[in-house]
């Protein structure tokens, strides 16, 4: 049984990865997850300097899901390289860096920074941060400044630069497409959707930032639809996410179209769920008789068209 | 063995309309809690409500634990509704503990309704030596009391309605005791747990009075493992995991 799948220049030993900001810098999970086994480790976003966070209720709970609004908090590049890299170093696992910027010259900074360090082997570029420069307009939503910004990372990194797609878009597929022209080796999708949520009795938003990110199971089925949508647009490979809980899910967003998929919010729930997740996909094999996971990417048969038994 | 384990419900028993008292059990090996720390505990299968809860311990029984809770939305009310026999899955113990007091120091506990809960292992550690300020909104939320007599040198009650003890604020109460003796209270540590203006109240007292003040805090939170970074409290070095740095604090620490 072959579950290895590549991601650019990446060989992941699966397609189980963690999604950023829901697995710390692998190290609060570490007493609960062999990192060896994992496809993938993805670190909590970073920016070129620490960032404080926004003020508190960061996150509240909602109808099969959650909202945050953490504000990006981080410990910035250079912490993170000096601290939580040797730590990671261990183990023989990739360790994909996400990270964002106010401005394209910090997203290009922060990108040469990244790249020339022992310990990272590729990048996820979070683009659903509003440019300072644009009037706070979101990077990852018109796709002019996206190809922009891609393409000027892209010119600065040879590690795999994968791009995470925002969801709150109306054509992801557009997005996706200006990610690719830009040189992006991967993309990956979603991350979360802008909602909020009310206290009724005080009428004060839930979330101090007023706004925040939904996560979780909640997402799940417009996370797949864009999988889908994106994949039907794209060659270049699509790591899936979107309120995975167990193998099941991330079967079906291997069908709709991903190469990989990132478990997220699950971590908050189970701290064992990705591995969980990774044996679930192995049982799913044998009794599907699927001898390479990579094979199960985008098998979805149309309506009409006979399915598997 | 895993901080990460299936527990079964031992009693889950209604104290009042809206308390209850959870026993657990604990499988063999697992680490063993401190006064302070908490647990994660899932309310339910399926995906709603989706995260797990996060509760103090309140006491360690021969083979399992306790937690004392409030049923405040619908997490707890469905935790109310676990029976007898019926497996959770149970993340902890999390978080830091009440620092040990010195031979020297005396700890005065102060807890705010609930808050007894945390405090509670703390009291009975101290077997006898700590004086107790126990404040909540009526006598019918004083849980406890015989055994907290047992536990302290002294126990103070207040409720809002005056039910019972002195009718007011358990602070205030404490504020008075600090007045009326005129000796040096140096060597007095307080360990507070209770409502977050409470425990601003006794960090002034604290402050005031130049003594330290450990405070458990409480936020909103997803992981209990310092990943998601939910919940925060401010502090003068920036901001700290409840989850993780905390839940108990130095309440000078605290940017209020």
């Amino acid at each position: 049984m072959n579950l290895e799948v590549s991601l650019g220049k990446l060989k992941l030993k699966n397609p189980v990865m963690t999604a950023s900001g829901t697995f710390g810098y692998g190290e609060e999970y570490a007493e609960f997850v062999d990192l060896n086994r994992l496809g993938a480790v993805v670190v909590k976003g970073l920016s070129l300097l620490p960032k404080e966070g926004n003020p508190t209720p960061r996150i509240v709970e909602t109808s099969s899901g959650m909202l945050n609004a953490i504000g990006l908090q981080n410990i910035g590049i250079e912490r993170f390289i000096r601290e939580k890299i040797p730590f990671l170093m261990q183990f023989n696992t990739p360790v994909i860096v996400n990270f964002f910027g106010d401005t394209r010259e910090e997203y290009i900074l922060a990108a040469e920074q990244l790249s020339c360090v022992d310990g990272i082997h590729g990048l996820e570029m979070n683009i659903s941060c509003p440019n300072k420069q644009a009037g706070w307009s979101i990077f990852g939503t018109d796709p002019k400044v996206t190809h922009d910004v891609v393409s000027s990372v892209r010119k600065k990194t040879d590690l795999t630069l994968i791009v995470k797609l925002s969801p709150n878009v109306t054509d992801i597929a557009l997005m996706a497409k200006a990610a690719e022209d830009a040189g992006a080796d991967a993309l990956s999708l979603i991350n979360t959707i802008t909602g909020m949520a009310i206290d009724i009795q005080t009428r004060k938003p839930k979330l101090a930032n007023i706004r925040g990110g939904l996560s979780g199971p909640a997402i799940k089925p417009i996370a797949v639809r864009m999988v889908y949508e994106v994949k039907q647009a794209v060659k270049i490979p699509v790591v899936g996410l979107g309120g995975i809980m167990n193998a099941d899910d991330a079967v079906e967003f291997m069908i709709a179209g991903a190469t990989a998929v990132a478990v997220g919010t699950a971590n908050f729930i189970n701290p064992m769920a990705t591995i969980e997740i990774l044996d679930g996909l192995a049982a799913y094999m044998k009794l599907h008789e699927i001898e390479n996971i990579a094979s199960l990417t985008g098998t979805m048969h149309a309506p009409g068209e006979a399915g598997c038994a | 063995m895993s901080r990460y384990f299936t527990s079964r419900v031992k009693e889950n028993i209604p104290l009042n309309s809206d308390h209850n008292l959870l026993t657990l059990s604990l499988p063999d090996g697992a680490e063993e809690p401190l006064p302070g720390q908490f647990y994660m505990i899932e309310v339910n299968r399926g995906n709603d409500p989706l995260l797990k809860r996060a509760f103090s311990l309140f006491r360690r029984t021969s083979d399992g634990f306790q937690l004392l809770y409030r049923i405040k939305g619908r997490g707890t009310s469905l935790l109310r509704e676990m029976k007898k026999e019926s497996t959770l899955e149970v993340l902890g113990p999390l978080g830091c503990h009440y620092p040990v007091p010195s031979k020297e120091q005396v700890p005065f506990v102060i807890a705010g309704g609930i808050g007894i809960a945390s405090v509670f292992p703390f009291l009975h550690a101290q077997k006898g030596r700590a004086l107790v300020f126990y404040g909540a909104r009526s006598g019918g939320e004083i849980f406890m009391l015989d055994e907290l007599r047992a536990m302290s040198s002294e126990v103070y009650i207040s409720t809002d309605d005056g039910s019972r003890g002195t009718k007011g604020n358990i602070v205030d109460l404490l504020d008075r005791y600090f007045a009326d003796k005129k000796m040096d209270i140096s060597r007095y540590v307080l360990y507070a747990c209770g409502p977050h203006p409470m425990l601003k109240a006794v960090s002034r007292v604290a402050a005031s009075r130049r003594i330290t003040a450990y405070i458990s805090m409480e936020e909103y939170m997803a992981c209990g493992l310092g990943a998601c970074l939910g919940c925060v409290v401010k502090t003068k070095t920036g901001y700290k995991r409840v989850c993780k740095e905390g839940p108990v604090f130095n309440s000078a620490e605290i940017e209020w």
